[in-house]
């Protein structure tokens, strides 16, 4: 286990970023009339990108270990999540929009995956 | 303490309520760092976010189905979704960790793997948030008759 500050720093980045994805999806919520849920993939999206660019320069020594663990599992951690995407696939083929279910669940993956990889890519270039 | 003030901003840009997800997703991110650190990988897929993300998904089914079928989204009602909704179970689960760990395992040509990975956490977590929802409905009636 990481040292005791590390482990308060990264739970509180993480609320933070759970506050950041609230207020991000609010904003898309007020401002895009879409009857999709744009507003987790975009935050899904945009972080793992972030965390496959923190994860890449942690790899190549360009990020101390901690910074690594506060700002990729924690501020990171929390602004994305899996259980609101899950939840609203799962509302999404409730209401037999079985390709707007099929787009947030596998959609986001290969998406997810993608930014990521270009985050790692990213990261190691520095 | 309710996130409902007396001011007619909408509830995302509501301090009281920023500060209720702050708080959540605070414990939710350290129960998922505890959690990730003594549940150990399996055939080098990460099990303990693969069971975090299925949980989470899960119990937000349930808390979310229970709430909305004990009336509209105000009040404490409110107030739990977004402390234990947004701020615990969206703290707790995570979607960057398991797209990076994914990637992970195709960097290290662990195609299958990686292809495991990533359709059981989707397809579980959606068979678990179905679960959660039909508890959740369940219960309500069995609390009602």
């Amino acid at each position: 286990m990481a040292p005791l500050w590390v482990v308060v720093a990264l739970s509180l980045a993480g609320g933070v970023g759970a506050a950041c994805r609230f207020v991000l999806d609010g904003i898309v919520r007020s401002r895009v009339r879409l009857a999709y849920p744009v507003g987790t993939m975009l935050i899904n999206v945009t972080g793992s990108l972030l965390l496959g660019f923190v994860t890449g320069l942690a790899l190549a020594h360009a990020l101390p270990q901690e910074w690594r663990l506060i700002l990729g599992t924690g501020f990171l951690g929390g602004y994305t999540t899996f259980s609101t995407a899950s939840f609203e696939t799962v509302r999404l083929a409730q209401e037999r929009r079985w390709r707007a279910a099929a787009v947030n669940a596998f959609g986001m993956m290969i998406a997810a995956l993608l930014a990521a990889g270009l985050g790692l890519w990213l990261g190691a270039l520095i | 303490m309710t996130a409902d003030g007396p001011s007619s901003k909408p509830v995302h840009l509501r301090w009281s309520a920023v500060g209720l997800v702050i708080l959540g997703g605070s414990a939710g991110t350290l129960v998922r760092y505890l959690l990730a650190l003594v549940v150990p990988t399996w055939n080098g897929m990460p099990l303990g976010i693969f069971l975090i993300n299925v949980t989470g998904a899960f119990l937000l089914g349930w808390l979310l189905e229970t709430l909305v079928r004990r009336g509209p989204d105000v009040g404490g009602r409110r107030t739990l979704r977004v402390l234990l909704g947004t701020g615990v179970l969206g703290g707790y689960t995570t979607y960057s960790t398991f797209a990076v760990d994914a990637d992970g395992l195709l960097l290290a040509s662990r195609f299958a793997e990686s292809a495991l990975y990533g359709l059981a956490t989707v397809v579980v977590g959606a068979a678990a948030s179905i679960a959660g929802i039909l508890l959740g409905a369940r219960l309500h009636r069995a609390g009602r008759s």
